[in-house]
């Protein structure tokens, strides 16, 4: 197992918001997470990623603790608002987070071409539009390959054709071997994801192939087989 | 630490800075600038604008440097890149090692800048050797630097940042011997004032500007403001925290 969480306890502001998650996330797979605004895909990711203080369980990654040095540059990390330099071009940005990691302009030149960001190079970061920023960072993650990839709505603002280019760069990465977890809102990126975590106020409600999702709820639609789960798990609660 | 983490974090500033052209403008001519209407304010006495221009020298960097530290640490705690950074192989000692390269670069260009123009054109005179007033001037940019990474912890704005310059900067400018030599001061404001670093280097340039030689006492005077910034970075560092809530 590439990344494996036991019994994951968040408290974030004196309130617990995941409640003993467990799942385990092979390689060469994309997990996807899914779940309302507020659900904890955030915080489940930020304890993937080991910034995030938990309370009890345990995340192992290529195992080994999730935060542990040897996993700094194994780990890539790309947060919901992008975290990049404004007062850097783009190219600045990425050569600069592959110095860290010690690769050469080269590698930057890669990532870039790779996100998209042909185009932009020489703009400053702060006068990008938000896709492009959001592309920036995601660049600045993947620079170092990394072997696990955790990315936070890394598509949110894309337009249709730069979100299908963006998957498929997702599909090749996976292809390599290496563990991806992505979180998003559009269902139809679900639909994308060789597994499915489904959170919904900091508990799991599915984690499993689309389709089998979609067959437990019996419906085609993921949008419809999600909002069925929510109902019947709130069912069993009333 | 490593060299590589330090020199990449110093070169990014040094980028980030180059980008600013506007701050570069204001941290290397507005002491020249200021030092000039001191120069105005004292014309009939040369031998208090010697003193008060040799106080400057040492007190500019000290103010500067304090608030573009604390307000970049700041933007870098809340942007997330603070976050992302400490992700990465980068050691949290390469970081405080490269903001001290970057910025006491800038530093030392300021207080070579400074210094040359105070001396040249504005025919200000020491008994000592100029180049010991930009070591001092430099080792006061360190303290604000090294200061600045410390308030930053302590602040969640911008506006927040800067409200440390007055509570940091001006009890030591007020007790440093600006105004007033400490030894002239009530006993217990001579007592506080021998806790603040910008006294001992304050009391460095003194030395510098009344004897040739370089005295035992400024040595141990920077020495003292050079452990105060050791220790000011070692409680910064702790304040970097790779996990948070
Ligand atoms: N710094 C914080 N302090 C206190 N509570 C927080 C903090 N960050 C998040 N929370 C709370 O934790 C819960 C989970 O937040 P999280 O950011 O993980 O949600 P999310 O599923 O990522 O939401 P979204 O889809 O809107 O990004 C929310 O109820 C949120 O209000
Ligand atoms: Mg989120």
């Amino acid at each position: 197992m590439s990344v494996d969480i036991r019994d994951l306890v968040v408290d974030r502001g004196h309130r617990e918001v995941l409640h003993g998650i467990s799942a385990h996330l092979p390689a060469g797979e994309i997990t996807g997470i899914l779940g309302p605004s507020g659900s904890g895909k955030t915080t489940l990711l930020r304890a993937v990623v080991g910034v995030q203080l938990v309370r009890s369980g345990s995340v192992m990654v290529l195992g080994v603790p999730a935060g542990a040095p040897e996993l700094r540059h194994r780990v890539g990390y790309v947060a919901q608002s992008p975290s990049v330099y404004p007062d850097l071009t783009v190219t600045e940005n990425v050569r600069f987070f592959a110095a860290l990691q010690g690769h050469g302009p080269e590698a930057a030149d890669r990532a870039m071409a790779a996100a998209g960001l042909d185009g932009v190079r020489r703009q400053l970061t702060a006068d990008l539009s938000g896709g492009q920023l959001s592309r920036t960072s995601l660049a600045c993650a993947m620079v170092g390959d990394p072997q696990v990839l955790v990315l936070d709505e890394p598509t949110v603002g894309q337009d249709p054709v730069l979100r299908e280019e963006l998957w498929s760069w997702f599909r090749s990465l996976a292809e390599q071997g290496r563990t991806l977890l992505v979180s998003s809102h559009v269902m139809d990126e679900a639909n994308r994801c060789d597994r499915l975590l489904l959170v919904r106020d900091g508990s799991v409600l599915a984690h499993d192939t689309p389709s089998a999702v979609k067959a437990s709820a019996g419906t085609e639609d993921l949008d419809e087989a999600f909002l069925r789960l929510i109902r019947r798990t709130s069912g069993e609660v009333a | 630490m490593t060299l590589r983490g330090t020199l990449r974090t110093a070169e990014r500033l040094l980028r980030q800075l180059r980008h600013d052209r506007r701050t570069i403008a204001l941290v290397l001519l507005v002491p020249s600038l200021l030092l000039t209407v001191v120069y105005y304010m004292y014309e009939q006495h040369p031998a208090v604008f010697d003193r008060i221009a040799l106080i400057m020298l040492g007190v500019f960097p000290f103010i500067i440097m304090l608030l573009l530290t604390s307000v970049a640490m700041l933007r870098e705690r809340t942007s997330g890149t603070l976050e992302r950074l400490l992700t990465t192989p980068v050691r949290k000692l390469d970081l405080l090692f490269g903001y001290g390269l970057a910025f006491g670069l800038a530093a030392t260009l300021q207080a070579v800048v400074t210094t040359t123009y105070a001396y040249l054109v504005l025919g200000m005179d020491t008994a000592g050797p100029a180049w010991s007033v930009v070591l001092i001037a430099v080792c006061n940019a360190v303290l604000g630097m090294a200061l600045g990474l410390l308030c930053s912890a302590f602040a969640r704005t911008e506006f927040q940042a800067v409200q440390f310059m007055p509570l940091v900067a001006s009890p030591q400018i007020l007790l440093c011997g600006l105004f007033v030599p400490p030894e002239a001061m009530a006993s217990w404001l001579e007592g506080l004032s021998t806790l603040f670093p910008l006294t001992w280097s304050v009391d460095a340039l003194m030395q510098v500007g009344s004897s040739a030689e370089i005295t035992a006492e400024v040595w141990r005077d920077i020495g003292i403001v050079l452990g105060v910034v050791a220790l000011a970075l070692a409680l910064g560092a702790a304040t970097l925290r790779r996990r948070t809530a």
